[in-house]
């Protein structure tokens, strides 16, 4: 018995120890930061007149808060999170089917759609601005030789292509491994009985990828509100297509106003949180790796 | 499925129809800048898809360029040791969550599922500041320590799914013959959890691969500029008179360890991702 005991806190303390490095340097660089971030969206903190650093409670929030160009870049990230992930969605699960089911070339098919996963966000954005630029774009001609990034509405229209071209295989990826918790057995025993393919789609198959899906949503909108590279690339946010995080850099690199900027950040998070809170506590979305809801 | 005889080869011709669908889909955008890179300049915007003078050029140029170079060592070492540190930190906690009773396990698991969902950008701006004042901005620590950080959650979901997986009769075995829990891991479990830990590598490096907030943010010099932040900077520079050209070609030339890890490790890499995600 004294035996076993020992075994076990020999057990604990290695678990401990074998977490103690992963655990220290996940929260060193982001629990100290976003706590280091509310101090400092309290204070008045320019880089450019470091001397007038004070403490001035909820100001900057107010700044924020009232400022029109955060609303606005707060619209546009919305905006370009919900199309795109719908988009996404419906994409995803097509391709999570076609790479699933199909009789030809099946990895073949996985190999190439990993593609757009794989490549630097950055490389794809460049591609899509050429193609849409009025000087080199083939596809700015296609559609009468106009200049679509300097237009408000096509200049969105072009980030939510790019941001659903890249992300459409990852979707895919998490959607697949929900198809193959469909039981064939299943799909074959309600064919039997005379249900059509949207019928089977419809009632056998979404109940079962259910948790999947809603995993799957999750990710991919927090993912996308956090959407930097693309429009930082593709238009830089002008013709007011900026996102929060494009404000923040913007605010960070050329105003050095880290009062603001912190303040900003905390936003940013709390946004977050809420939509992750919707997710888990609205629509049940199975926290991944959660023991307590695992098999 | 339920296919018979003659619809056999239709619904085969049909498949292969929507399979060259998504070919073309994922790979337009690919061809596209690779053909760019293979433009002259005087044929640069001429908006043929396909180049009508092939030329070596650019990729001449941006070789023959310190701050092409010099990104790419940049790219190349940050992602490299970035990615070994967080997968020897990740198999450690992934063995101890997969494996061991020990208390506070289920804080970790949450923890990392925080970050995983954590906006990258509200540590912009407090990572910005404390790197300033701790000498690491601008450096290649500034950056490894972000991407370690975010690499994490990956790393350990990815690798406790593997490590569930394994025989774990043989590390009973082991310890019946008298090995130690840390000997029983790294005698008999670390051989059997190599292909899990190589594919969470590759998902680790192309995470750190393609980072550009961090990179722009807390990087001010070609010190440690990686390739993604420094294409953004072609623009307009002196030494290039017409970038788009030059961008491509950097831009190829990141892509082309992206397009290796996906033609040899498609398995793998499709296996790593959604083992992750069917826990849920």
């Amino acid at each position: 018995m004294k035996a076993v005991s020992e075994g076990k806190k020999a057990e604990r303390r290695l678990g401990l120890w074998l977490c103690a490095p992963a655990a220290l340097v996940m929260i060193a660089v982001t629990a100290y930061p976003i706590i280091y971030s509310v101090w400092l969206s309290l204070q008045r903190y320019d880089l450019r007149f470091p001397a007038e650093r004070e403490f001035v409670g909820l100001a900057n929030y107010v700044t924020v808060l009232s400022n029109s160009y955060w609303w606005t870049a707060f619209g546009v990230t919305t905006f370009i999170t919900v199309v795109s992930v719908v988009i996404e969605l419906v994409l995803g699960m097509a391709l999570a089917l076609v790479m699933h089911r199909t009789l030809v070339a099946r990895g073949l098919i996985r190999t190439v759609a990993l593609i757009p996963y794989g490549i630097v966000t950055v490389v794809a954005a460049f591609s899509w601005r050429y193609a849409w630029e009025d000087t080199t774009g083939y596809l700015a001609q296609l559609f009468g030789d106009s200049a679509p990034l300097t237009q408000r509405a096509s200049a969105l229209a072009i980030i939510i292509l790019a941001e659903v071209w890249k992300t459409v295989p990852f979707m895919a990826l998490l959607l697949m491994a929900g198809l193959a918790l469909v039981p064939e057995d299943l799909l074959k025993a309600a064919s039997m009985d005379g249900a059509t393919p949207w019928q089977r789609f419809t009632k056998v198959m979404l109940p079962v990828m259910k948790p999947a899906i809603l995993v799957a949503l999750l990710f991919r909108t927090l993912d996308a509100f956090r959407i930097f590279d693309n429009i930082f690339v593709l238009t830089s946010g002008a013709q007011q297509t900026g996102s929060v995080s494009m404000q923040t850099y913007n605010n960070l690199i050329r105003g050095l106003n880290l009062g603001v900027g912190s303040t900003m950040s905390v936003l940013i998070f709390l946004a977050v949180a809420v939509i992750a809170f919707l997710f888990v506590k609205v629509f049940g979305a199975a926290a991944p790796g959660n023991d307590g809801g695992k098999r | 499925m339920a296919v018979m005889g003659g619809t056999e080869r239709a619904a085969k011709f049909r498949w292969a129809l929507i399979d060259v669908v998504v070919l073309v889909y994922a790979l337009v955008p690919v061809l596209w800048i690779v053909s760019l890179s293979f433009k002259t300049k005087e044929t640069l915007t001429d908006k043929n898809f396909i180049p009508r003078e092939w030329t070596l050029q650019n990729y001449v140029e941006i070789f023959s360029t310190n701050q092409f170079l010099r990104a790419l060592l940049n790219s190349v070492g940050i992602a490299l040791i970035a990615t070994v540190i967080a997968v020897v930190l990740g198999t450690m906690a992934a063995y101890a969550i997969a494996r061991l009773d020990f208390p506070g396990k289920r804080l970790l698991v949450g923890v990392s599922l925080l970050i995983a969902m954590f906006p990258q950008v509200s540590l912009v701006t407090p990572l910005f500041e404390m790197e300033r004042s701790l000498g690491l901005f601008d450096t290649w620590p500034g950056l490894i320590l972000p991407y370690i950080t975010f690499a994490l959650p990956l790393a350990i979901y990815t690798l406790s799914a593997f490590f569930r997986e394994i025989p774990w009769e043989l590390e009973k075995a082991a310890k019946m013959d008298g090995a130690t829990p840390a000997q029983a891991f790294r005698r008999v479990i670390a051989p059997l959890a190599a292909p899990g830990v190589f594919t969470t590598a590759i998902l680790v490096f192309i995470f750190c691969w393609n980072d550009f907030l961090f990179a722009i943010s807390l990087t001010s010099t070609t010190s440690s500029r990686t390739v993604p932040a420094a294409l953004s900077f072609f623009q307009g520079s002196s030494q290039f008179e017409d970038p788009t050209g030059t961008v491509s070609a950097a831009a190829v030339v990141i892509t082309v360890p992206i397009i290796l890890f996906v033609l040899f490790f498609q398995r793998r890499i499709v296996a790593g991702l959604t083992s992750g995600a069917v826990k849920g």
